[in-house]
């Protein structure tokens, strides 16, 4: 029986892969053909979202873009034995695009069903979590140190530091938050996770638990993410029911507990004391630092917050050895780090690839230019908070380091293309909407600064008393970056800033 | 109210609110299964949330005020939750915005008809598909206001039907 896949990915259904996949079972049977369909994650090129694949002798082969309207014209062209068609796009495994990646964490993504357990196993999974089972604590950490896995949520803490410091900690309960508030626009990669591959994230948090001693754990997702949060509970549910969670890990005696909470609507939750606070049920109020929350986090107890991208990276970190992991990457950025090419772009999608690559080759050889088909003038790395870089700046390196000394950083991964018809004095406008919309209000700086960021930038706008204004607005972005509790306040300036530096014609029209 | 909710009553929000298992007897996971069971955060709820997890009714008003889709009346029978966020603004939602005022209701407000709530929300996580919009909890990429149009009728069958 030949197997048809057809994703079950929120952004391949977005476009239509439900009903293509109603429409290959109902042209299946009217044909008196028996096929086996099965719902994948997406492999991640969104550009040829809704993609069919077909079990062939040669591999998969992948047919893109494809519509309902086009199945029975598959059917005629023999698309279920690799037939020829204009939508083929050959066997996926050796599409340039997807070939030249190095997945690691994505390695499974859009390959397997994503709650089929048997097939996440027969696919390299759980094998980390059986190794730190047979390490013990004390090595897996070492392990996670080791690999010099930083936190991919955006602020690039060390991961192992953050483990051994929850360890280490004395406690009756502690906790794993892992940080799924995916805010951040032009990111999805904790999504696609969830829905595509969730027993990574499952078995990453189950190897945190029982290496730190922590024996409950919580997911803190989006209320935007309906489909992920489902997958997840699907996968919570199977994971459970095979023993993998529960008061007896794989048979080792050891408890982990691990649950869904789903937040409503509110960016600054992204942030992790002010995702602890909604995790308690409370207004997602940023706390100041110190206490750090691996020694008084969640209900005051040890909590390791870690982003999905984090705890996804691990079983790969323990299955195939640290050393592995660190032969990605540049310098002081070890590993890959998953992006996500979108706004205004030919080809979007994920990319998985050592620290390193070029900001231009994403922007240029995999998102192929804009959608638009108009010269690319800017683009935004790393969320709202993040830089806008000119498009004859973009042979930047994409590691912590060089981002930060371009003046931007690396944040979630997410890299936002836009074409010349952007006006940057808008774009900076919204940073400052956005934050005065989103901020918790615990700080000044950030709570009346984005206010008076957004008005001072509509004064520029329109052309009142300029020049002072535009002195104004660079003290402003000073004030928010020194006086800010979190990075909220603290970076909303730099997107603000990086657009005042590199296209001041903007904001003097 | 629509029908893709129930109707409120003291009793039933007693009800949701005893069937939360144990360790989401807090504010916010109370305050959500009320909305999840009728649609909203009735007034007089309030109150009941904040006696069952045990703190005054001001803590619970704060959290009701503080996340952005905890609301305090009810919904219309569609809610369209468009993107607004920059990977959007890239591909035009602004002006796809102003299509929609004109086709289905401005951001932030309810049709004329009184059966569509147009929302703004920040990034769907459908970043290389934008526009995008969720149409009550079916997700769209490539907006345009005429794919909304059919979007928010189907979604409209779905509910009476």
């Amino acid at each position: 029986m030949t197997r048809v896949y057809v994703p079950r990915d929120s952004a391949a259904r977005s476009i239509g892969a439900d009903e293509v996949a109603v429409a290959i079972l109902t042209e299946a049977a009217v044909r008196g053909i028996d096929i086996e369909l099965v719902r994948n994650g997406s492999r991640g090129m969104l550009w040829c979202e809704p993609l069919v694949e077909v079990v062939t002798e040669d591999g998969r082969v992948g047919y893109g873009s494809v519509s309902a309207d086009h199945v029975a014209d598959l059917f005629d062209a023999g698309f279920l034995t690799g037939g020829e068609h204009s939508s083929r796009l050959g066997v996926v495994d050796d599409i340039a695009w997807l070939k030249d990646q190095q997945r690691v964490t994505f390695a499974r993504m859009g390959i397997i069903d994503p709650v089929n357990l048997d097939d996440y196993q027969a696919h390299g999974g759980l094998r980390g979590l059986r190794r730190a089972l047979e390490l013990g604590p004390e090595a897996t950490v070492e392990e996670v140190l080791t690999s010099g896995l930083r936190g991919r949520g955006g602020a690039g803490f060390p991961a192992g530091i953050k483990w051994r410091t929850v360890m280490q900690a004395q406690a009756d309960q502690k906790y794993i938050a892992c940080n799924a508030d995916e805010g951040d626009s032009g990111t999805f990669a904790d999504r696609m996770l969830m829905e595509g591959d969730p027993f990574t994230l499952i078995e990453g948090m189950t190897i945190a638990g029982v290496s730190t001693g922590a024996t409950v754990g919580y997911i803190y997702s989006r209320s935007e993410y309906p489909d992920a949060n489902n997958t997840v509970r699907e996968a919570l549910a199977v994971a459970y029911e095979r023993g993998v969670l529960g008061s007896d890990v794989l048979g080792s005696g050891k408890t982990f507990d691990l649950r869904l909470r789903v937040g409503a609507g509110a960016y600054i939750c992204g942030e992790e004391t002010a995702m602890i606070d909604s995790l308690e049920g409370l207004r997602g109020m940023v706390r100041a630092k110190p206490p750090i929350p691996a020694l008084e986090g969640l209900f005051g107890k040890p909590t390791l917050v870690n982003n999905v991208m984090t705890l996804g990276s691990v079983p790969a970190i323990l299955a195939d050895g640290s050393a592995a992991y660190q032969s990605y990457g540049t310098e002081r950025s070890r590993g890959t780090q998953i992006f996500q090419i979108a706004g205004n772009v030919a080809r979007g999608g994920i990319v998985e690839t050592g620290f390193g690559v070029s900001l231009a080759e994403l922007v240029e050889t995999y998102g192929g230019g804009t959608r638009s088909g108009l010269p690319v003038r800017a683009v935004q790395v790393g969320g709202p908070l993040g830089a806008y870089f000119p498009a004859d700046k973009l042979d930047v390196s994409l590691d912590y380091e060089s981002m930060i000394a371009a003046g931007g950083m690396v944040g979630h991964g997410g890299i936002v293309i836009f074409d010349k018809t952007v006006d940057m004095s808008l774009q900076a406008r919204f940073a400052m909407e956005f934050c005065s919309k989103e901020s918790c209000g615990k700080c000044t700086p950030c709570r009346i600064g984005s206010t008076r960021g957004v008005e001072t930038i509509d004064k520029i706008r329109e052309g009142v008393d300029r020049a002072n204004n535009l002195v104004l607005l660079n003290d402003l972005c000073e004030l928010m970056t020194d006086g800010s509790l979190c990075a909220m306040g603290g970076l909303t300036p730099m997107p603000v800033q990086s657009a005042l530096r590199h296209f001041p014609e903007d904001f003097q029209r | 109210m629509t029908s893709r909710h129930a109707t409120w009553s003291v009793e039933a929000g007693q009800q949701v609110l005893d069937s939360l298992p144990v360790d989401e007897r807090l504010i916010l996971p109370a305050l959500q299964a009320i909305q999840h069971e009728f649609g909203y955060v009735p007034r007089e709820a309030v109150a009941i949330v904040a006696s069952f997890v045990n703190v005054s009714v001001a803590d619970t008003h704060g959290v009701l005020t503080f996340y952005h889709e905890l609301r305090t009346t009810p919904p219309a029978a569609v809610t369209v939750s468009l993107c607004m966020a920059e990977a959007c603004q890239a591909v035009g939602v602004r002006s796809l915005a102003q299509d929609v005022a004109q086709a289905i209701a401005p951001v932030g407000q309810r049709s004329t008809d009184g059966t569509v709530d147009v929302v703004e929300v920040f990034c769907l996580g459908n970043c290389a598909l934008g526009p995008t919009a969720l149409v009550n909890e079916r997700l769209i990429g490539t907006v345009t206001a005429e794919s909304l149009v059919r979007a928010v009728a189907s979604a409209r069958e779905g509910v009476n039907a």
